[in-house]
C-alpha cells in the first residue's frame, strides 16, 4: 500500500473581481488523484496558478477539500476530526518556498526549530537533544541555535525551516518551491541535504517546483499540471524521455540547456497564448487554446474537426474533456491524440530530440 | 602578462567599437570609517546589436553596476572611481538633468521588479504616453499613437485596447512586455534588462527572450541581459561576464565561457546547476560555503574560501587577483591560477 493516495481531491475559492464585481468560482484543484510510495519523491510541475500549492496544503489539511479523498497509510483523513488531525501532523510537514518570509523573524533559530515540538508536547529534555541532533544533520552549527534570521544566508534560512520540519520524524514533507529562491551555488547544497535527508528515514517527499531539470534530478515519479489538472504523470525515466502530452512537450521544449552548441541547435515549440485562467476554464481540453497538437490534427484527413475562435481544431478537443488514461507502464496522460512515439508529431520529434537521447 | 582589458584603451572609430564601456568602475558606501566597496574595478562592454549577458550570484553587483553607470546608484551608493562611456562621452561627468535626458533615450532599462515599475492608479497608455512625452516635443495623440505602436511591437494583443488597462488586469508576462515597450519606446542604443522573466513561466519566459532578441537584431541596439538562468544564456548570449563579491572574474564569448570556463567559480557553478540533458547522479557537486558579504570581503581573491583550486596556494589569500587575458582572443579571467584548472579534474 502506497503511503499516501489521492483520489478525484476537488477544491475551488470563490474570487471577486473587483470590489463590486461579479464573484466567480476558481477551481484550483479539479479531480486530482495520485499516489505515492515510501521513501519516494513525487515531483510536482506546472505554470503559476496551476493549483500546485493548493494541492500541496490539500494533502496537509492546512485547507479543507471541496470533495474526494486522502488516505494516509490506508486511513481517510479528509474526514478526521481536528483533534486527530493534530496527531497526524506530525507525520507531515511541510517546506516553504521563502527562507525568509516564512521564519518569524522575533524568534531564534533554535526556538523556531523547537517549536513543533513544543506543541505537539516533546518533553524537554528530548526537545534540546532532538534540537542539537537536527540541526547537525541539516548542516547547521548547534552553536548558532541564538541567532535571528536576519543573521543567517539564505541557504541557512532554508536549512531551519527543513530542521524544524524535520524534528517530528515526519513520514512525509509536502516542498514548496524550496529551492527557487536560492543562488544557483546554494540549490545544489539543499537538493543534496533532502536527498540524504530521505535515504536516511525513508522519506517521502510531494516535491513541487517550476524548474523542470530540479524535478528531473530529485524526483522518482513526475506529474505534471495544468490548470488545477495532473494531465500527465510518469515515472521520471519515462515522463522526460517519451512525454506523452502536448503540454508537456511544449514544457520541456522551452526550458534552455546550458550548452550553447546543444542549445543553439535546438528546435522549440513556440506555445500559443499565455496560460489560461482556472476562473475560466474552456470547454473540452483545458489546453486546447495553446495546442500545437490539435492544430496539427485538425489538419488530418479523417479527423471531425470544429471552428472555434476562427481556429479549426478537433471536434473532441473542443468539445470533451480528456480523462488521464494509462499508456505505458506507470505513465498516464490526458488527451484525445497523445504523442506516442510511433505516431510522434515531426515537430514534437524535434523539439525532443535533445531530452530523449540524454533522458 | 599584460592586462589589455582594463587599460584604457585608445580611441578607435571602428565598427566593432562598443556602444557602452564600463571601465574600472567603482561603488563605495560611505561609512566612518573605510567605505563599504560595492563594486571593484568593474569593465564591460555593449556592442551594437549584440547581447552581453550578465550572471553572478545574489548581492554579487549586477544590477549596482548598471545602476551606478546610468547615475541611479541608490543613495548612499556613490561612484568613487571609473569611467562610463557611451558614444564618445564619458557619463560619470554628466549632470543629472543630462542623465535624465539620456535614461530612456539614449540607454534604457527594465527593472527587476515589474510590480513596482508600474503604478497601479494610471491606465498603461497613460505611463506610456508621460514617458514618451517627458522625452519628446511631440503631442499627445501622437504619443498616443506611438505608444500604440509599441505594444503590437511587443506582441501584446489588442494594442488599442490594452492602452486603457491598468496594470492588475494584465497577466504578469503581459506586464513584462509593457515593461519592454516603455523602454524601446524612445528607440534606445542600449537596453539593459534586469532579469526580465524570472518570475515569469518558462513558456512565457521564452516569448519574452525571443521577442528581445528579434528587437536587437531588428534595432541593432546592444542588449544587456541580467541573468540567474545559464540555460538563457547559452542561448542568447554573445558576451558572457561572470560577477563574484562586486568584480567580474570572468568574462568571455559565451561558446569559449561553457566550453573552457577560465576561473575555478564559474566552473563550479555550471556544475552544480541540474540539468535537463545530463546523466542523473545520485549528488550534484557543490559549491560549500555561501556567497561573500560584500562588507567582510576576505583582503585577497573574493572566492578563496570557497575555492577547489586554491589547496596551499598563499597568495590567493593575500593578493587580489586582477582581470587579465587568457589564452584565446578577449577571454578574460581573475584567478591567478588559471593555467592550473586544465590539469585539475
Ligand atoms: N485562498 C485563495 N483564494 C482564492 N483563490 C485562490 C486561493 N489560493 C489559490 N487560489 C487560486 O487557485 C489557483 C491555483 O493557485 P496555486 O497557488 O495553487 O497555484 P500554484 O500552482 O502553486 O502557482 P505558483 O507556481 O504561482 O505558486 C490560482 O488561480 C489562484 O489564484
Ligand atoms: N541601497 C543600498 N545600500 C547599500 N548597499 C546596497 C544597496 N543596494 C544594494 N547594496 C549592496 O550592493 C551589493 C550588490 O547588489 P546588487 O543589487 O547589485 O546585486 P545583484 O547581483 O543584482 O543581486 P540579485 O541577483 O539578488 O539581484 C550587495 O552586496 C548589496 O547588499
Ligand atoms: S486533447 Fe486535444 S487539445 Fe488537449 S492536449 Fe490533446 S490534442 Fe491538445
Ligand atoms: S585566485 Fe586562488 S582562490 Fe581565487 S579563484 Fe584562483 S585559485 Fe581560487
Ligand atoms: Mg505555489
Ligand atoms: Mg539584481
Amino acid at each position: 500500500m502506497p503511503l499516501l493516495e489521492v483520489e478525484h481531491l476537488t477544491r475551488s475559492f470563490t474570487r471577486r473581481r473587483g470590489i463590486f464585481g461579479p464573484s466567480d468560482a476558481v477551481r484550483a484543484v479539479d479531480d486530482v488523484s495520485f499516489t505515492l510510495g515510501r521513501g519516494e519523491t513525487l515531483g510536482l510541475v506546472g505554470e503559476s496558478g496551476s493549483g500546485k500549492s493548493t494541492l500541496g496544503r490539500l494533502v496537509l489539511r492546512l485547507i479543507a477539500a471541496d470533495s474526494g479523498s486522502i488516505r494516509l497509510d490506508g486511513t481517510d483523513i479528509v474526514g478526521l476530526p481536528t483533534r486527530q488531525v493534530r496527531a497526524l501532523r506530525r507525520q507531515m510537514q511541510m517546506v516553504f518556498q521563502d527562507p525568509y518570509g516564512s521564519l518569524d523573524p522575533r524568534m531564534t533559530a533554535g526556538s523556531i526549530i523547537l517549536e513543533p515540538m513544543r506543541v505537539h508536547g516533546i518533553p524537554m529534555g528530548e526537545r534540546h537533544r532532538r534540537l542539537e541532533d537536527t540541526m547537525r544533520r541539516v548542516g547547521l552549527d548547534p552553536a548558532q541555535a541564538g541567532r535571528y534570521p536576519h543573521q543567517f544566508s539564505g541557504g541557512q534560512r532554508q536549512r531551519i525551516g527543513i530542521a524544524r520540519a524535520m524534528t517530528l520524524a515526519p513520514r512525509l514533507l509536502v516542498l514548496d518551491e524550496p529551492v527557487s529562491a536560492l543562488d544557483v551555488s546554494i540549490q545544489a547544497q539543499i537538493i543534496n541535504l533532502l536527498q540524504k535527508l530521505q535515504r536516511e528515514n525513508d522519506l517521502s517527499f510531494l516535491f513541487i517546483a517550476h524548474d523542470l531539470a530540479v524535478v528531473r534530478h530529485i524526483s522518482h515519479r513526475v506529474a505534471v499540471m495544468y490548470l488545477g489538472r495532473i494531465i500527465e504523470v510518469g515515472p521520471r525515466e519515462s515522463l522526460y524521455g517519451t512525454p506523452l502530452h502536448p503540454y508537456t512537450i511544449t514544457l520541456l521544449s522551452a526550458v534552455p540547456v546550458p550548452d550553447p552548441v546543444l542549445e543553439r541547435r535546438r528546435s522549440r515549440i513556440a506555445s500559443f497564448g499565455e496560460i489560461g485562467s482556472a476562473a475560466h476554464l474552456p470547454g473540452g481540453c483545458r489546453f486546447h487554446p495553446r495546442c500545437y497538437r490539435a492544430r496539427l490534427v485538425a489538419k488530418q484527413p479523417g479527423t471531425t474537426a470544429a471552428t472555434v475562435a476562427g481556429e479549426t481544431l478537433p471536434q473532441r478537443c473542443v468539445e470533451h474533456d480528456p480523462a488521464l488514461t494509462p499508456l505505458a507502464s506507470g505513465h498516464a496522460a490526458a488527451c484525445h491524440f497523445p504523442e506516442l512515439p510511433e505516431t510522434r508529431s515531426p515537430i514534437a520529434e524535434r523539439a525532443l530530440t535533445l531530452t530523449q537521447e540524454l533522458a | 602578462m599584460l592586462d589589455v582589458a582594463t587599460q584604457p584603451s585608445p580611441v578607435t572609430l571602428d565598427r566593432d567599437a562598443p556602444i557602452l564601456e564600463i571601465r574600472r568602475l567603482r561603488t563605495e558606501v560611505p561609512t566612518s570609517h573605510d567605505p563599504i566597496v560595492l563594486l571593484d574595478d568593474v569593465s564591460l562592454q555593449v556592442h551594437a546589436g549584440r547581447m552581453l549577458a550578465v550572471v553572478g550570484e545574489s548581492g554579487s553587483g549586477k544590477s549596482m553596476t548598471f545602476l551606478s553607470a546610468l547615475g541611479i546608484a541608490p543613495p548612499p551608493c556613490r561612484v568613487a572611481a571609473g569611467s562610463v562611456l557611451f558614444e564618445g562621452k564619458d557619463l560619470t561627468r554628466f549632470s543629472p538633468e543630462e542623465l535624465r535626458r539620456l535614461r530612456g533615450a539614449g540607454i534604457s532599462m527594465v527593472f527587476q521588479d515589474p510590480l513596482t515599475a508600474l503604478n497601479p492608479v494610471f491606465t498603461i497608455g497613460q505611463q506610456m504616453v508621460e514617458v514618451i512625452r517627458a522625452h519628446r516635443a511631440i503631442g499627445r495623440r501622437a504619443a498616443w499613437a506611438h505608444a500604440t505602436d509599441m505594444l503590437a511591437r511587443v506582441q501584446i494583443p489588442d494594442p488599442p485596447g490594452r492602452m486603457h488597462a491598468y496594470p492588475h488586469q494584465l497577466s504578469g508576462g503581459m506586464r513584462q512586455r509593457v515593461l519592454i515597450a516603455m523602454a524601446i519606446a524612445l528607440d534606445p542604443r542600449v537596453l539593459i534588462a534586469d532579469e526580465p522573466t524570472t518570475a515569469l513561466d518558462v513558456t512565457v519566459q521564452a516569448q519574452i527572450l525571443e521577442l528581445l532578441d528579434g528587437l536587437r537584431r531588428e534595432t541593432g541596439m546592444g542588449l544587456v541581459l541580467i541573468t540567474h538562468d545559464l540555460g538563457l544564456v547559452a542561448r542568447y548570449a554573445d558576451q558572457v561576464a561572470v560577477m563574484y563579491g562586486g568584480r567580474v572574474v570572468e568574462a568571455a564569448a559565451a561558446g569559449p565561457l561553457f566550453a573552457t570556463p577560465r576561473h575555478p567559480y564559474t566552473r563550479a557553478l555550471f556544475r552544480s546547476i541540474p540539468r535537463l540533458d545530463a546523466a542523473l547522479e545520485e549528488d550534484l557537486p557543490t559549491i560549500p560555503g555561501h556567497p561573500p558579504n560584500i562588507a567582510e570581503l576576505p583582503p585577497g581573491c573574493a572566492f578563496a574560501p570557497r575555492c577547489w583550486l586554491r589547496g596551499a596556494r598563499a597568495d590567493c589569500e593575500t593578493e587580489r587577483p586582477p582581470l587579465v587575458a587568457v589564452g584565446e582572443a578577449g577571454h578574460r579571467s581573475a584567478c591567478l591560477h588559471w593555467p592550473d584548472m586544465a590539469h585539475a579534474a
